[in-house]
């Protein structure tokens, strides 16, 4: 049963939600993050009928993530940069009837709609975790994927203890249920959300006794152009670092937590010195004591729904891929777009302006929509100047081909599996395997709950390692982008599911 | 080389509560494994073993070993519990409600179908 823009009403956050009707979106947007906000908003106030997905209650995706209304916030913003821009938007959600915000779903599928060739069926399963109501699909002429980004992983030993968390996953906690995973929490990884991390980790209470930053900052000034057109992103930093001493927060620059200890959590790390190449410097490891660690290394497009789709990727500055766009933010497969971190690492502010291009492309093209040539060109310069300044940090903070030197043999890579460092090192090494899938078939590295989201890179920088002659990241492929009941699928009627072959 | 660290006695330390101006509902009672953990009206079921200190939830399949919320966005799976009976609930995701039986899942969290 189709759900269509047809009956709205409106839930506990006070924006519009449908759940049951007929009909067919203009626009299905994928992701409520800064990316999928701003381009349902622009889409909507030009008169297409849209549908604003994600999985989440409320809108913002991870980078506005707040509390729940019932947790009754009066200043979510105290953990938040640049919330007035998402404020607005907010607002303007609100205010564009043409939108419908369609909380809780979860995608776990986009196909053809075998009886219209010029439309979508959007599979999504619903409720806070994706198995409370019965799964929903949706008809569309047209998607933007605005999916965002997961958290790039490099593993140490001791890093599945508890207590040793995402340094993502700890804002993410922190500012959805207010709550810190230690008092006494050690930032550690590389890219710039590690000093967003620290400064609101700190604001919150907790002490932060090491920043641990694999590279040195001094590498941004090798990229003296895209720093002098992005003036706001040196005040930003300067913001960040001047939050940092107030609180007296140690900084450990081209450094690495290289190994977490503790029995049944986490009780302290090793910080260690490392050369260019991240490989730690003998002599120059130092224990530092605590309860919680908040590790990341940047972040990855997330690009299921994507390479599902057909849509071409591209490599990026810092060894992943990311969806390939033309300058209206079409993919490669007519009538889907994408906007935000799935076109490649590069912000919040870069994902409000492709979002709001990327509406206003599907808007003159899927309704013929006027649209001002300025605002168009307006846009396409502040993504240029913006993407100049990601794509000079990617390059900054790229993982180092180093960083297999501190693990130990019996460190787990793959979390799901529990398929140590040792195992991917023999199927690449002994057993002959020459890629990750061959990897990942020898020794069930990736193929647990996440899918690989969370060891992918790891497991196919040792595969290189060890000898695997193809093995650099490719985009993932995960024809099921959210686990999916058994019964959700039997569910399907004939005609939308896999062919079935006729009894003979 | 380190910084000295120092915390001025006079000022308490902050909570996320307060940075936020949080004015939540009153608390209520969730258990984990048998024991009273207090929950607030939209905490996932997570956030409020966190904020009773607690960060592990889940043993896994092979080593047994401790697991709890790692990417805390619905992503990574080592947050998976037992709630109500049920396995392998997301407790990032899922919100807390009162009365909600939280247990330790043994790994795959199926040992009744074990044959």
């Amino acid at each position: 049963m189709p759900t269509s823009p047809s009956d709205p009403h409106r839930d506990a956050s006070g924006e519009h939600a449908v759940r049951s009707g007929a009909g067919v979106f203009d626009l299905v947007v994928i992701g409520a993050g800064p990316a999928g906000l701003a381009g349902a908003v622009a889409a909507g106030e030009l008169g297409l009928r849209t549908a604003l997905v994600d999985a989440a209650e409320l809108t913002g995706g991870q980078f506005y993530r707040g509390p729940s209304p019932a947790l009754g916030a009066r200043r979510p913003e105290a953990l938040h940069h640049a919330w007035s821009a998402y404020a607005d938007l907010r607002e303007r959600l609100r205010h564009c009837p043409a939108v419908s915000h369609l909380p809780g779903h979860h995608v776990w599928s986009v196909v053809r709609d075998p009886g219209h060739a010029d439309r979508w069926t959007v599979h999504a399963l619903t409720g806070p975790d994706g198995t409370d109501r019965a799964p929903v699909r949706l008809a569309a002429r047209g998607l933007l994927i605005a999916a965002g980004a997961v958290e790039r992983h490099l593993p140490f030993p001791g890093w599945t203890l508890p207590g040793v968390v995402g340094a993502g996953g700890a804002q993410a906690m922190l500012k959805s249920g207010l709550v810190l995973p230690g008092r006494r929490i050690v930032v550690a990884g590389s890219g710039p959300l590690l000093l967003a991390a620290a400064t609101s980790l700190t604001a919150a209470g907790a002490d932060v006794p090491a920043l641990v930053e694999a590279t040195g900052y001094l590498g941004y000034a090798r990229h003296p152009g895209a720093l002098a057109a992005n003036p706001g992103k040196a005040a930003e930093a300067v913001t960040h670092g001047g939050a940092l001493l107030r609180h007296r927060v140690p900084l450990y620059a081209r450094s690495a937590v290289t190994a977490a200890h503790g029995r049944q959590r986490v009780e302290a790390v090793t910080v260690a010195r490392l050369d260019r190449r991240w490989r730690p410097v003998p002599g120059t490891a130092r224990r530092i004591a605590c309860d919680a660690v908040a590790v990341g290394h940047g972040l990855i497009p997330q690009l299921d729904l994507v390479t599902t789709l057909g849509c071409a990727v591209r490599p990026t500055a810092d060894g992943t891929h990311a969806v390939a766009t033309d300058r209206s933010l079409a993919t490669s497969v007519p009538t889907v777009w994408a906007a935000g971190e799935t076109r490649g690492i590069g912000g919040a502010a870069v994902a409000l302006a492709e979002g709001e291009l990327a509406g206003l492309a599907a808007g003159a093209r899927l309704r013929g929509a006027a649209v001002p040539p300025a605002r168009t060109a307006r846009l396409r310069r502040r993504i240029a100047r913006l993407r100049s300044f990601a794509d000079a940090m990617a390059a900054v903070h790229a993982p180092g081909p180093g960083w297999p030197e501190w693990l130990t043999d019996d460190t787990e890579v793959c979390r799901c599996e529990e398929v140590t460092a040792d195992r991917v090192r023999e199927a690449a090494a002994d057993l002959g395997a020459r890629d990750t899938r061959t990897v990942k078939l020898l020794t069930r590295a990736g193929m647990g709950w996440c899918q690989g989201r969370i060891c992918a890179t790891a497991v196919a920088c040792l595969a290189t390692r060890y000898g695997a002659s193809d093995a650099g990241p490719a985009p993932d492929r995960r024809p099921l982008a959210a686990p999916v009941p058994l019964a959700a699928l039997a569910e399907l009627p004939a005609e939308s599911g896999p062919k079935t072959a006729e009894p003979t | 080389m380190k910084p000295r660290r120092t915390t001025s006695p006079a000022r308490p330390r902050p909570t996320p509560r307060d940075v936020v101006g949080a004015d939540p509902g009153p608390a209520f009672e969730i258990t984990f494994d048998g024991r009273s953990v207090a929950a607030l009206p939209g905490q996932s079921v997570a956030a409020a073993l966190w904020a009773a200190g607690i960060l592990a939830w889940r043993t896994t399949r092979g080593g047994g070993r401790p697991r709890g919320a790692f990417c805390g966005i619905g992503q990574c799976h080592d947050c998976l519990a037992t709630v109500n009976g049920i396995p392998n609930r997301r407790a990032c995701l899922l919100p807390a409600r009162p009365g909600d039986a939280v247990t330790t899942q043994e790994g795959a969290g199926r040992a009744d179908l074990a044959v």
